[in-house]
């Protein structure tokens, strides 16, 4: 233990210097380094296997470094354990929520510092008080399973505050927020910050590093390429430039197509949530050929068992889905997919691809009975398939028959949307599709869509990303209450009409038929 | 039917079940914190055999029931260090140790076989409250143990629930990674519960041996690991309901032996399956009920955790 001599500035409130980590196969860093003054909301920036992860792994105590230092407030610190690091004021909030189901709001955010008895009354209201406080708007009684994305990260963010930790760190926090809530917790992280607290913030989302943020660091390749940069002093696509190492990626307006005969048709669709409840209130909406319909709105307003709904994976209670003119209502998702759905689910990894299994059998999941010989797989036959895919959809992958697992989140991504445009679908049902993928993954990602588009495929596109929605739709709706109570075009309209529609005000006149 | 027969019948269920009772209740706890024990019956077999000889060997039930507790705990212990520790296919470790308990049971007893007991748990002595009719050889002039099971069940009821201790636990059968992150020892809080489910079991087997037929037989356990086993699932996770399993399950065990006295025509072979087909038929409903909402059993009931695993 070092603590600096008296007259020295303040040591910073994070300092990593030379990390190296290495997993079978993978160097996630190398040396990389970050320094992070007290009180201030410094960005961790960089594409997906950058190493950004891993590095805050490291400062939380999940991972311990194979070389390097980590000093908190100047002092060296050596953890062994998540708790090592909470015990320094270090708290993470990760990208796949630590958080139990099963248990409460107030349960899980007291989890790591409950009293010796745990009176639930108590705990609840003292869990009340303290989001109050921050402005986090929650329900401490609630199961978590019954949240949404949003709500379940705010249990997170107070998790981190309930321990009281000086220096949070959030990885890409606002993947799963709106666009209102994004800038909400920009006002929460700059709270904290104004509190003496420091905030480190993994983001892709360049605009939001520029607005929230005091100072943006780099990585690329698990290397620190630029330290601290003030973010005052630079700009969004100085910063991209940096991350991809060459000239930055931004979509754009693809050109108006005109639009053909209804595809999709989907007329009074009612349906329950997981808590059963009414999550659908006889929602109504035609696709047409060649035109791709967004769909806006805060995260828990029915978009995720909308998606489920069309997709044949959320039993409706009312209305019907048409494609084509056929009645898919009650069809299973086997038929939908015949009949030409394509459906890129919002959970990957739990709808859309089964980690364990190679990437081959990922590869033939929707279409194994026609890779077949008599009653067996043709291998080959399934290889070959795949090895189409992976070279059409510029796929980066290991050996094919190992597990889907290893492969990065774009190209995870790649590899299922490949899978479901090779069956020639008719209509792309595609959920937060660029959720959580870099920037030239969400540009691949895009640019599929957009193809789609210009083949006559009609495309329904669900996301979280106004900014997305505002660039590929012809159409955009706004969902709230599991209703759709607005209808928008994207190139004419203000994004303080959508947000206040996605509030549930839609503009006087505008809702849609 | 007697008054006396149906007053034995009651007395025999209560007992029956406090035995079931200790060994399902030490395997709830474990698989709340997410480690699967099929070896309660060779965990029982350990600690029953271990409080006869030590019974034998010191004449002092109370040191022979702590020794069996022990026993238990440490072959417990050894499913942690497979399972925990070496991070072991729960199930194929929980068999093995069904498996090897019995038998290094049967090795332990083998001097034994026909001995007279050394010592015996005799009845509490309720005053009179035993003298109550039908409440008071049913209720009050049982062994120690039936008191002990009470006394865990509800002290597993508090800590499970209403603790600190409670909480990191059930984290740790819900989502590993989740209570490491909070700052708990997974590691601690599994081998924690898999040394008290073990206890649990080994209490449980050394009140066969120390009360119920103070004698040592092999295979004296008799498939009763099996049912506490299945008690878990049928009482939903829950200590109140597998309370209220056991007793039931207890029933079909006194009622084995005695349907012949009652003159009622009903193989009791039968009557022994009861306790998995009502566990079939609780599994069936679970997951009826299941289908938009959680199951009762924890999420990570099975599943190793390594930290560095991506």
């Amino acid at each position: 233990m070092n603590p600096p001599p008296d007259d020295a500035p303040p040591a910073p409130a994070v300092e990593l210097s030379g990390i190296w980590k290495r997993f079978p196969g993978v160097v996630a860093n190398a040396g990389a380094h970050l320094k992070v003054r007290t009180g201030t909301v410094h960005a961790v920036l960089g594409e997906n296997g950058a190493g950004k992860s891993t590095l805050m792994n490291v400062l939380s105590g999940v991972y311990r470094p194979d070389e390097g230092e980590v000093r908190i407030d100047g002092v060296v610190h050596h953890f062994r354990s998540p708790s090592d690091a909470l015990a320094a004021g270090v708290g993470m909030v990760h990208q796949e929520f630590r958080l139990v189901p099963s248990f409460t709001v107030a349960e899980n955010v007291v989890l790591g510092a409950a009293e010796r008895i745990v009176r639930r009354p108590a705990v609840e209201s003292a869990v009340a008080e303290l989001a109050e406080r921050f402005g986090l708007a929650t329900e401490p009684d609630r199961p978590v399973w019954q949240l949404s994305m949003g709500e379940r990260q705010r249990v997170e963010i107070l998790k981190a505050l309930w321990r009281d930790a000086r220096i949070l760190i959030l990885d890409e926090p606002t993947a799963v927020l709106t666009p209102g809530e994004a800038d909400e917790l920009g006002r929460i992280l700059r709270h904290m910050a104004d509190d003496d607290r420091t905030v480190v913030f993994i983001s892709h989302k360049l605009h939001e590093v520029t607005g929230f943020c005091d100072e943006a660091t780099v990585l690329r390749g698990g290397e620190t390429v630029a330290a601290s940069l003030p973010v005052s002093e630079t700009d969004s696509s100085a910063l991209a430039g940096l991350m991809v190492g060459s000239s930055p990626v931004i979509s754009e307006r693809p050109p108006p197509v005109v639009a053909g005969g209804p595809k999709l048709e989907v007329v009074g669709l009612g349906c329950l949530d997981d808590r059963g409840l009414q999550a659908l209130h006889g929602v109504d909406l035609t696709v047409r050929a060649g035109e791709i319909v967004g769909i806006a709105g805060v995260a828990g307003n029915g978009q995720r068992e909308l998606a489920q709904a069309i997709a044949g994976l959320r039993p409706t209670t009312g209305g019907t889905v048409h494609m084509d003119g056929m009645d898919l209502t009650a069809a299973t998702p086997r038929q939908r997919f015949g009949a030409g759905l394509g459906y890129i689910p919002e959970d990957r990894m739990g709808v859309g691809l089964a980690p364990r299994l190679s990437v081959t059998d990922n590869a033939i999941l929707r279409t194994y009975s026609t890779h077949r010989r008599g009653p067996f797989l043709d291998h080959e036959a399934a290889v070959a398939h795949c090895r189409d895919l992976v070279e059409r959809f510029a796929v980066r992958t290991g050996p094919l028959d190992q597990p889907i697992a290893g492969l990065s989140g774009g190209n995870l991504q790649r590899l299922l949307v490949g899978r479901e445009l090779s069956g020639r679908p008719g209509v792309v049902l595609a959920a937060q599709p660029t959720r959580g993928l870099d920037v030239q993954g969400v540009k691949a990602i895009q640019d599929l869509l957009v193809a789609e588009r210009g083949a006559g495929v009609a495309i329904l596109l669900i996301s979280e990303d106004l900014d997305e929605l505002l660039t590929l739709t012809d159409r955009l709706l706004v969902m709230h209450g599991g209703r759709v109570v607005a209808e928008f075009d994207p190139e004419l309209a203000g994004r303080h009409e959508i947000g206040e529609a996605m509030v549930g005000h839609p503009p006087v006149g505008a809702a849609s038929a | 039917m007697t008054e006396a027969s149906l007053i034995g019948l009651l007395e025999a269920t209560v007992s029956f079940g406090a035995l079931l009772y200790l060994a399902a209740l030490g395997e709830m706890i474990t698989e709340k914190a997410g480690i699967l024990n099929l070896g309660v019956e060779g965990m029982m077999a350990i600690g029953a055999v271990t409080g006869f000889v030590v019974a034998l060997q010191t004449g002092n039930p109370w040191v022979a029931l702590v020794a069996a507790i022990a026993a238990g705990a440490l072959i417990g212990l050894l499913h942690g260090l497979f399972t925990v520790v070496l991070g072991a296919e729960q199930v194929v470790s929980g068999l093995s140790l069904a498996i090897l308990g019995i038998g290094l049971a049967a090795y332990m007893g083998r001097g034994s076989v026909g001995q007279p007991a050394g010592a015996e748990l005799v009845p509490v002595d309720w005053g009179p409250l035993s003298d109550i009719p039908w409440a008071g050889p049913v209720l009050f002039q049982q062994s120690p143990l039936v008191y002990m099971a009470v006394l865990a069940g509800i002290a597993a009821w508090f800590v499970l629930g209403r603790t600190r201790l409670g909480l990191a636990v059930r984290a740790a059968g819900e989502s590993a990674p989740t209570t490491d992150a909070a700052g708990h020892s997974v590691a601690g809080l599994r081998l924690g519960a898999v040394a008290t489910g073990g206890a649990l079991a080994g209490a449980s087997g050394a009140y066969l041996t120390l009360s119920i037929t103070p004698q040592w037989t092999e295979g004296v356990v008799a498939g009763r690991g099996w049912i506490a086993v299945a008690l878990v699932i049928f009482g939903a996770w829950r200590s109140g309901r597998v309370a209220l399993g056991a007793l039931l399950f207890g029933l079909t065990l006194a009622l084995k032996t005695r349907l012949q006295t009652f003159g009622v025509d009903f193989s009791p072979i039968l009557l022994s399956m009861l306790p998995y087909l009502l566990t079939v038929g609780v599994l069936v409903a679970i997951s009826i009920r299941s289908r938009n909402r959680p199951s009762p059993a924890p999420a990570a009931l099975g599943i190793a955790y390594r930290r560095e695993e991506r």
